[in-house]
């Protein structure tokens, strides 16, 4: 059979509708976002394009410069507890029995077929000073303290809601099966005698771990990473539903410029400053891959 | 033979969903011996290979090795190393860090390590390589970093899993050479499991042929071939003639039999035997010719050539003769050695002597 790429009409003609649509919905909107960066208000809805770098300046001021640091650490601890979590997800769905691994595979992915909206909103019901975790310690706490003390020490509820904290855990929870199905597909994919190779040359099960399957399995750290700290980063309804005003991050801020703030320009500049940074953690991404391609494997 | 360096007791594996790949098996293996463990895929040669090096565990039995109960030992700890089949060379790191793996993770001082993953290395000829990354090796070097990976430990048993099976026949008959000199060299026990009965028989000091789980003889190259024990292993190793006949008598060390178209034979037999038996003849052990042979106390038979493949050294012919079909090798001996063609008529003949009464 030819190769279909020697064909270019066909090329072209399978090509055309995906390229038009992303021309259409994606490159235009967000050129015209891209000029926009460059402007200022100049009514309320009016805006004039004057070549301007005064958005990217302002969003170097501390107010955003922090809420965007904390952005940045948020999404990282979120994402290493993913990668704390997931890896040993992947590594017990590819060591479980055939049978049980579509099933398992499907538990994995069973929370996309709730809206994200209704899952946040349980997670609160789980975290609230009268959900499911402060009844369960209190329940627990004051039969032990009736027990012992005659109740003395009635329960404090724990403030489990609206810190940084809720939200790296309501991160977690929604993004978890980014990192285990790239994971799990890597650790599938890896030759299991690497493993018993190891053993048998006389490595402990963690120096295994640490010294052959986490190299060997990196290609798919990084895709999972990647797959995580991204929406992270620009995740706006679960700081907003479980971080409070306290908790606020970048993707917030931006949300407030093109709404209630009504700066688009200023909104604009924020977002493309997110993109930048997408660009930024692609590119290191590529650089670790090629690196590790280079070394052999 | 020398003192058991590893001691297989009743060892039965039997895996989720039932199948039982190794059934009661018992034998012992001596020191610096250079043992295979031969027989058709899926008759549990390699699980049993598995189990001696931990990583699997037995269902039933024990495995003793240097006098220690292995049953609550784990493979990282056990004096055993193995050449897996897809030699299983780390990737991400250099010839020479794959041979320092296994020093290193036991907290070898480094001078050290790195002294004797050289002498390693030279020992498989590779100590020019050890820059290099093993994508960068051919199958053939793979298997030597994989080799001189396992020595580096200094086992006192080196497992073998089909070493040989992905190298091309020339590299394969030069490392069967090499893996036997390399033996007799560092002095240790060799486990090879292979499928292939010549590398068997050419490297090992003795083979045990695996059945369907189970050990069907334990013997020298020699013995195997010459005397195999039971109808299974004169079919898997070598090529064989196997006539049914039955047992009419016997004639102090001689043995009656009556098999169809040969009439009645005496063969020289210690071996007691009666009622319904197989002969085993070896297609080299049949004789040729077109003329009735003059030599008395021969089993000759009259037959048409029906098959000849020429071989360059031999030629291997199929005889119909009295209703059965015996392959007969012959030797290309001369230049000009008259050339057999399909629908001759000839003779085949063979010594009573090199026939064998098979019971089972």
């Amino acid at each position: 059979m030819e190769s279909w790429r020697n064909n270019r009409f066909l090329f072209w003609l399978l090509t055309l509708p995906g390229a038009f649509w992303l021309a259409l919905f994606f490159v235009a909107p967000l050129s015209v976002l891209w000029v926009y960066s460059f402007g200022a208000k100049s009514g309320i809805t009016d805006i004039e394009i004057t070549g301007t770098a005064l958005n990217y300046l302002r969003a170097l001021d501390p107010v955003y410069f922090q809420i965007m640091w904390k952005s940045l650490w948020i999404s990282a601890i979120a994402t290493f507890v993913c990668l704390v979590l997931a890896y040993p997800i992947a590594f017990a769905i590819c060591f479980a029995p055939t049978r049980w691994k579509p099933v398992l595979l499907l538990i994995t992915i069973l929370p996309f077929w709730i809206n994200l909206l209704i899952r946040t909103y349980a997670l609160m019901a789980v975290f609230r000073t009268n959900g499911f975790v402060n009844q369960t310690l209190g329940g627990a706490w004051n039969f032990f303290d009736g027990l012992f003390t005659g109740g003395s020490f009635p329960y404090q509820p724990l403030q489990l809601l609206y810190n940084d904290g809720s939200v790296i855990a309501g991160l977690v929870y929604v993004y978890l099966p980014f990192m285990v199905l790239p994971l799990y597909a890597t650790i599938e994919r890896l030759d299991k005698s690497y493993l018993e190779a190891s053993l048998d040359l006389g490595a402990s099960q963690f120096r295994t771990l640490m010294s052959v399957t986490v190299p060997l399995t990196m290609p798919g750290i990084i895709s999972g990473v990647l797959l995580v700290f991204i929406p992270c980063l620009g995740a706006f309804l679960t700081p907003a539903l479980l971080g409070g005003a306290n908790a606020i991050m970048i993707g917030n801020v931006i949300e407030a410029q093109f709404k209630s703030a009504n700066d688009w320009p200023f909104g604009a500049a924020l977002s493309f400053i997110l993109i930048y940074a997408t660009f930024g953690a692609l590119a290191l991404r590529w650089v670790l891959t090629r690196k590790s391609q280079g070394e052999g494997a | 033979m020398s003192a058991p360096i590893i001691q297989i007791r009743n060892v039965v594996k039997r895996f989720a969903g039932g199948t039982t790949a190794v059934d009661n098996v018992s034998f012992d293996i001596g020191q610096n011996e250079f043992f295979a463990l031969l027989g058709p895929s899926g008759c549990g040669k390699t699980t049993l290979l598995r189990m001696i090096a931990g990583l699997e565990t037995p269902s039933e039995g024990e495995i003793i090795i240097d006098g220690v109960d292995m049953a609550f030992t784990p493979p990282n700890q056990r004096p055993v190393n193995m050449v897996f089949q897809s030699y299983a060379v780390f990737p991400h790191m250099s010839v020479l860090q794959n041979v320092e793996y296994g020093l290193m993770v036991t907290g070898t001082p480094k001078d050290e390590t790195r002294k004797r993953a050289k002498e390693a290395l030279d020992m498989v000829q590779l100590g020019h390589l050890g820059e290099r990354r093993p994508d960068q090796l051919s199958g053939g070097q793979r298997q030597r970093v994989a080799l001189a990976r396992a020595l580096v430990k200094r086992p006192k048993v080196l497992l073998l899993d089909e070493p040989l099976s992905a190298l091309d026949a020339k590299l394969r008959e030069a490392m069967q050479l090499e893996l036997a000199r390399l033996q007799k060299t560092v002095g240790i026990t060799f486990i090879i499991v292979t499928h292939d009965q010549d590398e068997a028989l050419s490297m090992a000091d003795r083979i045990a042929v695996m059945n369907a789980g189970r050990v069907s003889q334990i013997a020298a190259p020699i013995a195997l071939y010459e005397a195999p024990a039971s109808r299974f292993v004169a079919d898997f190793i070598g090529k064989v003639n196997l006539i049914d006949a039955t047992v009419t008598g016997v004639k102090g060390n001689e043995v009656a039999c009556k098999a169809k178209g040969l009439g009645e034979i005496l063969i020289p037999s210690n071996q007691p035997a009666k009622g319904q038996v197989t002969l085993a003849v070896r297609p080299e052990k049949l004789t040729l010719g077109t003329a009735a042979p003059k030599k008395a106390g021969l089993v000759k038979l009259s037959g048409t050539v029906r098959d000849v493949s020429y071989y360059g050294d031999t030629s291997h012919v199929i005889v119909t003769a009295a209703g059965i079909e015996l392959a007969v090798n012959v030797q290309n001996d001369a230049r000009r050695s008259s050339i057999i063609t399909r629908g001759q008529n000839v003779w085949v003949s063979w010594a009573p002597d090199d026939t064998l009464i098979l019971t089972e």
